[in-house]
């Protein structure tokens, strides 16, 4: 008996995108883009539609809005949730997507996967109470709930390689360039 | 000036190591006319690019060339760099090989329906040209060392001899391949504190089973899995070279290291206001390595099982998962003087600024099929994954010579 497993990635199309990228390294090239207003207080809307790749302006179907606030315990609206919560909602989908395209490359059906990601915070760096804190997270721990037909060991291989593929865990994991500048 | 005459020959074979000598003794076979150019002398890397106290990762009884084997009076032990380079001299003695040392290849271009090759002493025309100049031409230093403060000595593994040679003060290895492993164990046991930043890496134990593990590698197939049959080559011939030393029952993991004090961080990333930044990624670098081991190690007892070998090695086991760091540091500062010197043991590469033909790729690798190279009479050798796991090994040299040569024995058109 043999049955194909179906996780619902098209992964030979991202494996024959893989092959022809690899002679093409300037379509290769994204820029993500998210646009952001600011609503009063420490209240902000972002919105993401459009992004560049393939060499030509490209656009999700639909807009995406996002509120980004602070809550309560911070004396503010709680109009959506923190910024660095965010961070973690980029991890979270960025792994699973990364087991599920694994999962599916390598005959693994999946049935269900779930995760926890907790940030650990020490806010005394944002609010300038200690200069020895860091404003960002101490560490990040995600904790994966899988049910699949693979052995535990095949499961743990495939977290491992979503790891070792996933932009999200790279971008938090090492040090990025950044510019700010007053247009 | 009178231009030098042009000589003839239908071979030239460029490097005398293990591997052109190889070239050279299945060449002889056939009864090829040839020559085994070779800028130094012979074994010439083995002579002047490598560390004290490196031994071969093989076991000597495992150290084999066509004709010639180990018959020395301790076959598990592993042979010294002098020990090495006088087998391979053996080598060349014993298989004849026509080796001219001290003439350094300056040109190789395609000429007619052969080759011209330049070298210090003239120029030679051939039908074929085997490339033989190894893998590891020169040290692999990431662009991020320019950025390094001036005050911290940095040192590739060429420039490396021992422990002593280093100014007093930490050390920072970057990359724990077997290089990088060496040297962070034997920095750390001179009393300079070492930080070892480990990226991808592969994790072996010295033995399994009461066997030494590259007796597995051969027993169960491994080493002979051919370069067509690997699902990502590319990878494979990427791959890090294992976390071994040549100590006879030692394991040198990274386990192994953190107990002789040594501080590990995750891949450098950067380096940013005098200050080396670390990738956060440390678990899962020893997550992967580790799983990478356990699946290997589970083919062993595979074959051991299906082989009926089982009654005739230790019992199967299991290595603690590689320990991580309570908190792993992501960053350490270059400029406070604790660390006076980097070590980067990471990688080499190849060196083809000789070769006129355009058989090279953008990252600087030969293009090749199994050590045909796409310029038709062009062959390589001693390439990592040529032809098999065990392309690079001394003793994986000659299935892949014998291959090699007489792909190109039918290329010359002729009849042995």
């Amino acid at each position: 008996m043999t049955t194909v497993a179906d996780n619902g990635v098209n992964v030979q199309a991202l494996l024959d995108a893989r092959e022809v990228l690899k002679g093409a390294p300037e379509a290769a090239q994204f820029t993500w883009r998210a646009s952001s207003k600011w609503q009063g207080g420490v209240h902000t809307t972002i919105k993401v539609q459009d992004f560049f790749g393939l060499g030509q302006e490209q656009g999700h179907k639909a807009e995406s809005v996002f509120e980004a606030d602070h809550p309560e315990v911070f004396a503010a609206e709680d109009s959506g949730i923190t910024p660095i919560e965010y961070l973690l909602v980029g991890l979270a989908s960025c792994l699973s997507a990364g087991v599920a395209s694994v999962a599916q490359n390598r005959g693994i059906q999946l049935r269900s996967v779930e995760a926890i990601v907790e940030g650990h915070h020490d806010i005394r760096g944002i609010l300038g109470a200690d200069s020895d804190v860091r404003n960002g997270f101490n560490d990040v721990k995600v904790t994966f709930n899988i049910d699949a037909d693979a052995s535990k060991e095949d499961i743990e291989a495939l977290v491992a390689q979503s790891q070792k593929r996933s932009a999200v865990f790279d971008a938090l994991s090492n040090p990025t360039d950044i510019t700010v500048e007053v247009a | 000036m009178s231009v030098p005459a042009t000589e003839r020959v239908t071979a030239v074979v460029i490097g005398a190591g293990h591997a052109g000598l190889a070239a050279s003794h299945f060449l002889t076979a056939k009864s090829v006319d040839h020559v085994v150019l070779e800028r130094g002398e012979v074994a010439n890397s083995w002579r002047r690019e490598r560390w004290d106290s490196l031994r071969l990762l093989t076991p000597n009884w495992q150290s084999r060339l066509p004709g010639l084997r180990y018959e020395g009076p301790d076959p598990d032990g592993y042979m010294t760099v002098p020990e090495v380079t006088e087998f391979i001299e053996r080598f060349a003695k014993v298989s004849r090989a026509p080796v001219r040392t001290g003439e350094d290849v300056s040109s190789v271009r395609r000429d007619g329906d052969g080759y011209r090759v330049t070298t210090g002493r003239g120029e030679i025309a051939c039908r074929v040209v085997v490339i033989a100049t190894g893998a590891c031409n020169r040290p692999t230093v990431p662009a991020l060392a320019d950025a390094v403060p001036a005050s911290v000595r940095q040192l590739t593994p060429f420039g490396y001899r021992e422990p002593a040679g280093l100014p007093d003060g930490g050390v920072l290895v970057v990359g724990a391949s077997a290089t990088g492993v060496q040297l962070a164990a034997e920095i750390q046991r001179s009393g300079r504190p070492v930080t070892l930043a480990t990226g991808e890496h592969v994790r072996l134990p010295r033995t399994y089973r009461g066997r030494d593990v590259l007796w597995w590698m051969d027993a169960a197939g491994v080493w002979d899995q051919r370069y067509d049959e690997i699902d990502d080559l590319t990878r494979a011939r990427r791959l890090p070279s294992p976390q071994l030393v040549g100590v006879p029952g030692t394991t040198l993991d990274l386990n192994a290291l953190s107990a002789l004090g040594v501080e590990l961080v995750g891949r450098l990333a950067a380096v940013r206001d005098g200050r080396a930044l670390f990738s956060g990624g440390l678990r899962n670098v020893f997550s992967l390595a580790d799983l990478k081991m356990n699946r290997l190690l589970g083919t062993f007892d595979d074959w051991a099982r299906t082989s009926g070998g089982d009654a005739e090695v230790g019992t199967a086991e299991r290595y603690e998962p590689t320990r991580a760091p309570e908190t792993a540091r992501l960053q350490l500062d270059l400029r406070d003087g604790r660390i006076a010197t980097i070590v980067w043991a990471t990688g080499f590469r190849p060196d083809y600024q000789w070769l006129d033909v355009p058989v090279v790729d953008a990252k600087g690798q030969l293009i090749h099929e199994g050590g045909v190279v796409g310029g038709p009479g062009l062959y390589a050798l001693g390439l990592p994954v040529l032809r098999r796991r065990k392309s690079t090994f001394i003793y994986g040299i000659e299935d892949d010579a014998r291959e090699v040569i007489d792909h190109l024995v039918k290329y010359l058109g002729m009849r042995n």
